[in-house]
């Protein structure tokens, strides 16, 4: 980009047109072998090579363009710029846009035109806002990169098709209970992995994701194994089933009102946003408790954290602990929701989205986390017509998004305590330094 | 406890990483109120014995006895609350956190309430307070050095372990930074414990002052005696200011 400063249009064009051409050279290297060759199965039965060199010249092509636009048009994060006027509007804008999320959220059902497939869309996104908060607690906050935040999903779930199967015990006691179990195996993880950071602790809690799902796969007299756990007892309105027979005993009879099957759609709707805000107020009351700003402080510096007199180990455990709690509790709900689950649904994929959306929100961001998995999950189904295709532009929309905004959706960070009036800490100043 | 009693002493202490000994056999000893210093070149060790006092590394032999009291085999987070603060090598501020948030973190392992001592750490260091909604990364070198020393002070600590201050520091900075450290030792009588590469500065300020060569103590005594020598001068003053 130095030839930027040296001014000139024509200097500038060649600038982009060699950095386009240079991406182009790199893009065709990856490309011969990606998509130029393919092994197809011949009609007899023998593999043989087929040669797509026009496919391959058409991806260079949109990759030299691309680049060129974006060089010449400057899309770079610079240049969006956070000026301060623009960052105070944001900020203002920012203040505006939660409440009416929470608003937008809290009468979605009652929205005419809003049907059955709309609201499990949305107790799906709402399933994973409450995730991603969650795995904001460990990711964001403590700064521990967590691969298989999906474990304490599955552990959560299991626990209440367990307790359900075996003990016959209701959704309202089994939440709780299942909570209690993914924290229990949050510390669980947190020990051995205590004096792990970065790489190595992603790996390791990699393999304890996969670890609890290979053993609800092969563990076949008790969970069933591939076949999953059926008949998992729907939720009840505080005691009253939902279910179309109208008897006094069930909601719609209870109410006096038309037995109606959306009737359970929208409580569960409710649950989820109950139980996201729930998760939610607990995080923003902690960020600003001591072990709130501890979590943080570990995140920046753990040494520095040591010098302090912060038992570091303790903090860890918390927030393995917390945050696998809310896994636990999403985990319950969604095994309710379903009346079915099996390892299928606890994959690493799973983790991963998890995980794009704590990044792409903004690390430590409430909002940030809330607004990606609106986008990444609603954006998701959204493209589903697409089918294969919908992993490349969901690709490539996160390629797009890590390059306008390298700190995620909404990179501030807003001190958690003030003397006089708050600041924001923009994002701009945070790529600086050592942060 | 007498007045008699060291506020630290270090009796034969060995630390190593793995199998390479960083400290072979350290003594030394800071009375009560008195400024010590530790000088000596890269790699001496200094870093690792002041690590080492805090528990991290623990020591392999040897014994350190705070106030008489054995903490020898105390874990970190313990030994830093009962009276021991330690402002890192490198600042080590939190740098997406706020000043205010900063200092705070100081005080949070003792638990009591922070506004008297944040009221004296913005005494001492103005500048903080003009910049406490400020990010710790966005701080100048000196700012963000008082900010580890503020934020060390933050706990009421009786000793305070400096590791480096002068570090990557102007000149004017460095003066400004251990004028401050005088003023705690005069006028609360705080004892410190000051490591050093800067010899000249160091024991200036300094009461006493060991040299620590390649884990070993070499030379001690005042801080006036140790300038005045010979093998002082050229190992460590040579070309000073």
């Amino acid at each position: 980009m130095s030839a930027f400063s040296q001014g000139g249009a024509g200097g500038r064009i060649t600038a982009a047109l060699r950095d386009a051409t240079i991406a182009a050279a790199v893009a065709f290297g990856l490309f011969v072998v990606m998509v130029g060759l393919r092994t197809d199965v011949s009609p007899t039965g023998a593999l043989v090579l087929r040669e797509r060199w026009t496919e391959v010249a058409m991806l260079c092509a949109l990759v030299f363009a691309g680049r060129l636009v974006v060089t010449l048009w400057g899309l770079r994060p610079q240049s969006l710029g956070q000026s301060p006027e623009r960052a105070a509007a944001m900020a203002r804008a920012g203040k505006l846009f939660a409440p009416l999320l929470l608003a937008a959220a809290l009468v979605l059902p009652f929205v005419p035109g809003i049907g059955r497939y709309e609201l499990d869309l949305g107790i799906l996104v709402l399933t994973y806002v409450m995730l991603g908060w969650g795995l904001n607690i460990v990711v964001g906050l403590a700064g521990l990169l967590d691969l298989g935040y999906v474990a304490f999903y599955a552990v959560g779930a299991y626990s209440y098709a367990l307790l359900a199967q075996y003990f016959g015990l209701s959704f309202w006691i089994c939440l709780p209970l299942a909570g209690i179990l993914a924290a229990f195996w949050g510390i669980l993880l947190g020990f051995p992995v205590l004096r792990l950071r970065g790489d190595y602790l992603a790996i390791v809690t990699l393999a304890f994701g996969e670890i609890i799902r290979i053993v609800l796969l092969n563990w076949v007299s008790l969970t069933g194994g591939p076949n999953g756990m059926s008949g998992i007892p729907r939720p009840t309105f505080f005691g009253l089933p939902f279910n179309m027979s109208g008897e006094p005993g069930t909601f719609a009879g209870f109410f006096g009102i038309e037995p109606d099957p959306v009737h359970r759609v929208v409580f569960l709707y409710y649950l989820i946003l109950g139980l996201a805000l729930l998760t939610n107020w607990v995080t923003i009351r902690i960020r600003r408790q001591p072990i709130g700003r501890a979590w943080e402080a570990l995140r920046e510096d753990e040494i520095a954290c040591r010098a302090l007199g912060i038992n570091v180990r303790n903090t860890k455990l918390t927030a393995f602990a917390l945050g696998a709690m809310f896994g636990g509790f999403a985990g319950a709900f969604f095994a309710t929701r379903q009346g079915f689950i099996s390892p299928e649904s606890f994959t690493f994929i799973e983790s991963a989205i998890i995980l794009a959306i704590v990044v792409l929100g903004g690390m430590g961001s409430q909002v940030g986390v809330a607004v990606a998995a609106i986008v990444m999950i609603g954006g998701f189904e959204l493209f589903r017509d697409l089918e294969e295709w919908r992993m490349l532009v969901f690709g490539a929309a996160m390629v797009v998004i890590m390059v306008l905004r390298p700190r995620g959706l909404v990179g501030s960070r807003t001190p958690t305590i003030a003397l006089g009036e708050k600041r924001a800490i923009g994002a701009g100043h945070v790529s600086e330094g050592r942060g | 406890m007498t007045e008699h009693t060291p506020m630290l002493e270090v009796t034969d202490l060995v630390a190593a990483y793995g199998a390479v000994e960083a400290l072979k056999g350290v003594s030394l000893q800071v009375r009560q109120g008195e400024i010590v210093t530790l000088i000596g070149a890269n790699g001496a060790g200094k870093s690792t014995l002041l690590m080492s006092l805090c528990g991290d590394p623990q020591p392999r032999a040897g014994r350190v006895l705070l106030e008489g009291r054995d903490i020898t085999a105390c874990p970190t987070h313990e030994i830093m609350r009962m009276g021991v603060a330690q402002s890192p090598e490198g600042r080590r501020v939190f740098p997406r956190m706020s000043v205010l948030e900063n200092l705070l973190m100081g005080a949070q392992a003792q638990g009591h309430d922070p506004a008297p001592e944040l009221e004296k750490v913005f005494a001492l260091f103005p500048r903080l307070k003009e910049r406490q909604a400020q990010r710790g990364g966005t701080l100048s070198g000196g700012e963000q050095q008082m900010l580890a020393i503020g934020r060390a002070l933050m706990s009421k600590p009786r000793l305070l372990l400096l590791d480096e201050p002068s570090l990557g520091l102007a000149p004017l900075i460095v003066r400004q930074i251990f004028s401050a450290i005088r003023a705690l030792n005069e006028a609360e009588g705080l004892t410190v414990l000051l490591v050093e590469q800067n010899a000249n500065q160091a024991l200036r300020l300094a009461h006493r002052g060991y040299v620590l060569v390649t884990g070993r103590i070499t030379m001690e005594g005042t801080g006036a005696e140790l300038l005045a020598r010979p093998e002082i001068r050229d190992a460590y003053l040579g070309g000073g200011h």
